[in-house]
């Protein structure tokens, strides 16, 4: 018997799309009760373009050389003591805040997978989601275990999942994820699979792994390669899902471009969270947040749109504001997280003078003219003893949920303000990008768990603030929060290091 | 002699992340423990599902069963991403070999055509009934409750996508490529009367609703009876027909079915041991899908095996029940 070749195509044709069969005992829409309801119209799955031909034996392969790899190096980096070789303890910071703010959105993007994975009624697109489910669960597995040793020397990392489901700022990215899990399996698609994996995530997940490598942590970064292969087949499934879901029907292409328009406006908001992290968490820099967003979203998405274009997909609607923010974001973030330090679950600080420098030089036409200032006289009250906390609590956009502390981009010095009105009530909100995402769908927005809301209604302890942040969040106080200097970590750093702690240094000065 | 390396030891403020030590004590935790315990999102979720607006997105009440801890369970493998796929790495290695041997040595043609076809008609067209296995168990990782639980369906959900596969390879080497014999499977699948039993009871499982419930209909029953039924009782009929070749071809699922009956069962006795309510709501459910099953198996076993098989299966399903305290 002769053995007929079969290319990569015909055998994943054979072995994944083949196993489907026509359902003659139930009906297809009782199978996927999901498909129909948003509005998109599916004609034909069999066009599905399989982005990666992966079977399961080689998946298999390929992931367990690359977890045997990563694995020794986590032991050796436990075994050695890494944590010691980052550029210094403030760095770690950055990883807090990837670990209780972008982990358990690994966490969520598994889940979401999967449920796309169950519920698309193509075997392609099921299997291709399906996997990156499985990746995802990887993700937020391998985060936890490089992380694990960090923990065990710094403050902070300890009750991640507690208080992702409930601090201020880390309600932030749980919402938007929320957002796209509550959302239609095409939405869900569109808003993780395109917006974030494909169009932003070298903005997010980039970012924090360059750090990384830049600032000495050889566990996270050795995480960060080993997920890139998978990353890519994430960017393929996500820009397939949009090519399909476009060449599908024309009546697609409005609904497509308007879940465009939300998500990337839902993603850059996120995204302020990374900004202040490249401008102000890192000792060392990789480049500035206005640099990367030029490259990779400026660069990049121009020419991703000029592409789209040619199926009637424009350029997303608020891309102008978020361009013209870029000069901005990052200071007013860290201005935001510097006076409410107490009620965070990590440290902050005042940049140093060779800091101040770099951000003059990186943002020539903001940052003197409007923050250098502001920081200097920061700097003078916590040297005169006096660092400065706000203590009342902020307002929150009703949509992205983060303070209103963004201004006007035709008046840097104007907080940004709109409202909305809707069953009799007033919604407030940080731009015009959250406030039509909320006025398109009101009946979702005014279920959002805004934590300052929250607070005042009872729902999470109290009476004093300090019962909720110590008792709700389980901050540790005096040890997890509060500046970075004077810490129990730039303690024992400098224990670990003979250093001398940055205050008994200017008092020798002086 | 032994050598002793100095390192420098430093002392860690603790031991593992709190809810790690809220759950096993202040102590070095286990990679499995860290990666699977309390990381399902359980509270202030911002907004209802689309989808299903009457629940919440990660909610507890998408299946009958109730447990006062979801996180009492524990997979006995003490599989998480990493363990999983290197301990299946490791099986498709000798799988593999085992398939590259059959085609090398030209071990299809040893086969008579009878035992050929027997295979393509009663082993190959489960390959359909493995996409739906498939489903099912990727249900229950999107709709269950608590990672212990979660992961494992998700493993065993990609497993089985793993097993339609081989099975379909197996047609292929059977006829060199050309597709014929998945061809005519698929047939058998859609309209062989001896298939539509199975068929039909594989569909009604994917419109359910209650992912506890699909685990039972599918897990639990399905797989106890269609594993006993095909690769023992059938695999002994082709061995006795002179086809013991395919034993290689289907070594994975025999193993695969071994190792992962130990989480099955490991997860059915802690459910069971929890409550009178989840005891009987488990028995209704198993009773419903055993009898369903029993009928809609009949005429496939028949035809497989011989008239006693379905019997045979149905004991080996009975034992297992009452193992796990049914
Ligand atoms: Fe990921
Ligand atoms: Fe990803
Ligand atoms: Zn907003």
């Amino acid at each position: 018997m002769s053995t007929r070749k079969l290319s990569l195509k015909d055998k994943y044709r054979i072995l994944t799309r083949d196993l489907e069969w026509e359902y003659s005992y139930r009906d297809y829409r009782e199978i996927f009760k999901q498909e129909a309801f948003e509005g998109i119209k599916i004609t034909d799955w069999s066009k599905w373009e399989d982005p990666f031909r992966l079977t399961m034996d080689a998946y298999w392969k390929y992931q367990a050389e690359k977890e045997k790899k990563l694995y020794a190096i986590f032991d050796a980096f436990a075994q050695n003591n890494g944590q010691q070789n980052v550029t210094d303890a403030r760095y770690v910071n950055a990883i807090k805040l990837f670990l209780t703010g972008v982990s358990p959105l690994e966490y969520q993007a598994y889940n979401g997978f999967a449920h796309v994975g169950r519920q698309f009624g193509g075997v392609g697109a099921r299997v291709a989601c399906q996997m990156q489910s499985l990746d995802e669960l990887r993700h937020v597995q391998t985060q936890i275990h490089a992380m694990s040793h960090y923990n065990k020397f710094f403050d902070g990392f300890q009750d991640f999942t507690h208080m992702h489901d409930r601090v201020w700022y880390l309600s932030v990215p749980k919402s938007f994820f929320d957002d796209a899990r509550s959302a239609g399996p095409f939405e869900f698609m569109v808003a993780i699979g395109f917006s974030f994996e494909y169009v932003l995530t070298n903005l997010l997940f980039v970012p924090f792994m360059s750090g990384a490598a830049y600032n000495g942590d050889m566990a996270t970064v050795t995480f960060g390669f080993s997920a890139q292969s998978d990353e890519a087949r994430h960017m393929t499934l996500g820009l397939e899902i949009i090519k399909f879901l476009l060449e599908q029907h024309p009546d697609n292409v409005p609904v497509v471009q308007r879940w465009i328009n939300k998500w990337l406006w839902r993603g850059t908001r996120v995204l302020t969270l990374v900004a202040m992290m490249m401008d102000y968490m890192l000792p060392n820099k990789v480049m500035s947040w206005k640099e990367s967003f030029e490259v990779y979203f400026e660069e990049a998405a121009s020419a991703l749109f000029k592409d789209l274009a040619r199926y009637g997909i424009e350029m997303p609607r608020y891309a102008e504001t978020a361009i013209l923010e870029k000069e901005h974001v990052s200071h007013q973030a860290w201005s935001i997280f510097y006076n409410y330090t107490h009620a965070a679950a990590f440290h902050t600080w005042m940049p140093d003078d060779k800091e101040m420098d770099w951000l003059s030089e990186k943002y020539p036409d903001t940052f003197d003219k409007y923050y250098r200032a502001r920081f200097e006289h920061w700097r003078e009250l916590e040297r005169a003893g006096e660092r400065y906390y706000n203590p009342t609590l902020p307002m929150l956009c009703q949509t992205c949920q983060i303070p209103m502390g963004f201004t006007e981009m035709d008046n840097p010095t104007l907080t940004a303000y709109r409202q909305s009105v809707y069953q009799g009530e007033r919604y407030n909100f940080c731009s015009d990008g959250c406030k039509d995402i909320f006025d398109h769908e009101p009946e979702k927005y005014v279920q959002a768990w805004l934590p300052v809301h929250q607070i005042f209604q009872g729902n999470c302890g109290g009476p004093d603030i300090e019962d909720v942040l110590g008792d709700y969040y389980r901050i540790n106080l005096g040890v997890d929060n509060m500046d970075f200097h004077g810490s129990p970590d730039e303690a024992r750093w400098n224990a670990w290091h003979n250093l001398q702690p940055a205050e008994d240094k200017l008092k020798q000065a002086s | 002699m032994t050598i002793e390396i100095r390192t420098a030891t430093l002392e860690p403020v603790r031991n593992t992340y709190e809810h790690i030590k809220r759950r096993f004590g202040d102590k070095p935790a286990s990679r499995y423990q860290e990666g699977s315990y309390d990381l399902a999102p359980e509270n202030n979720f911002h907004y209802r599902p689309l989808w299903q607006p009457d629940k919440l997105l990660n909610d507890t009440s998408r299946t009958a069963v109730v447990m006062e801890d979801w996180y009492a369970y524990r997979d006995p493998r003490q599989f998480y991403y990493g363990t999983y796929v290197q301990a299946r790495a490791k099986l498709q290695e000798v799988t593999e070999s085992n398939y590259a041997f059959f085609d090398k040595r030209g071990l299809a043609d040893r086969m008579d055509d009878e035992v050929k076809e027997k295979i393509v008609r009663c082993l190959v067209p489960l390959r359909h009934a493995e996409l739906a296995a498939n489903m099912n168990n990727v249900s229950c990782t999107a709709y269950g409750t608590a990672t212990v639980l979660t992961q494992a369906f998700l493993y065993n959900g990609m497993d089985r996508l793993a097993i339609a596969q081989y099975l379909s390879r197996i047609g292929l080497l059977l006829d060199g490529n050309s597709g014929d014999c998945l061809a005519r499977a698929k047939e058998y699948w859609t309209t062989d009367p001896a298939w539509q039993g199975m068929r039909r009871y594989v569909e009604n499982t994917l419109t359910l609703e209650d992912w506890f419930e699909i685990y039972i209909a599918q897990d639990v029953v399905l797989d106890t009876l269609v594993y006993d039924l095909i690769y023992r009782q059938f695999d002994q009929v082709i061995t006795e027909a002179g086809g013991s070749d395919l034993a290689m071809l289907t070594e994975f699922m025999q193993e695969w079915y071994k190792d992962n009956s130990r989480w099955v069962d490991a997860t059915l006795k802690t459910t069971l041991a929890e409550s009178d309510h989840n005891r009987q709501l488990v028995g209704k459910w198993v009773a419903e899908w055993r009898e369903k099953a029993a009928t809609d198996l009949a005429p496939l076993a028949e035809i497989a095996v011989g008239e006693d098989a379905i019997n045979a299966s149905l004991e080996v399903l009975n034992k297992r029940l009452a193992k796990a305290g049914l």
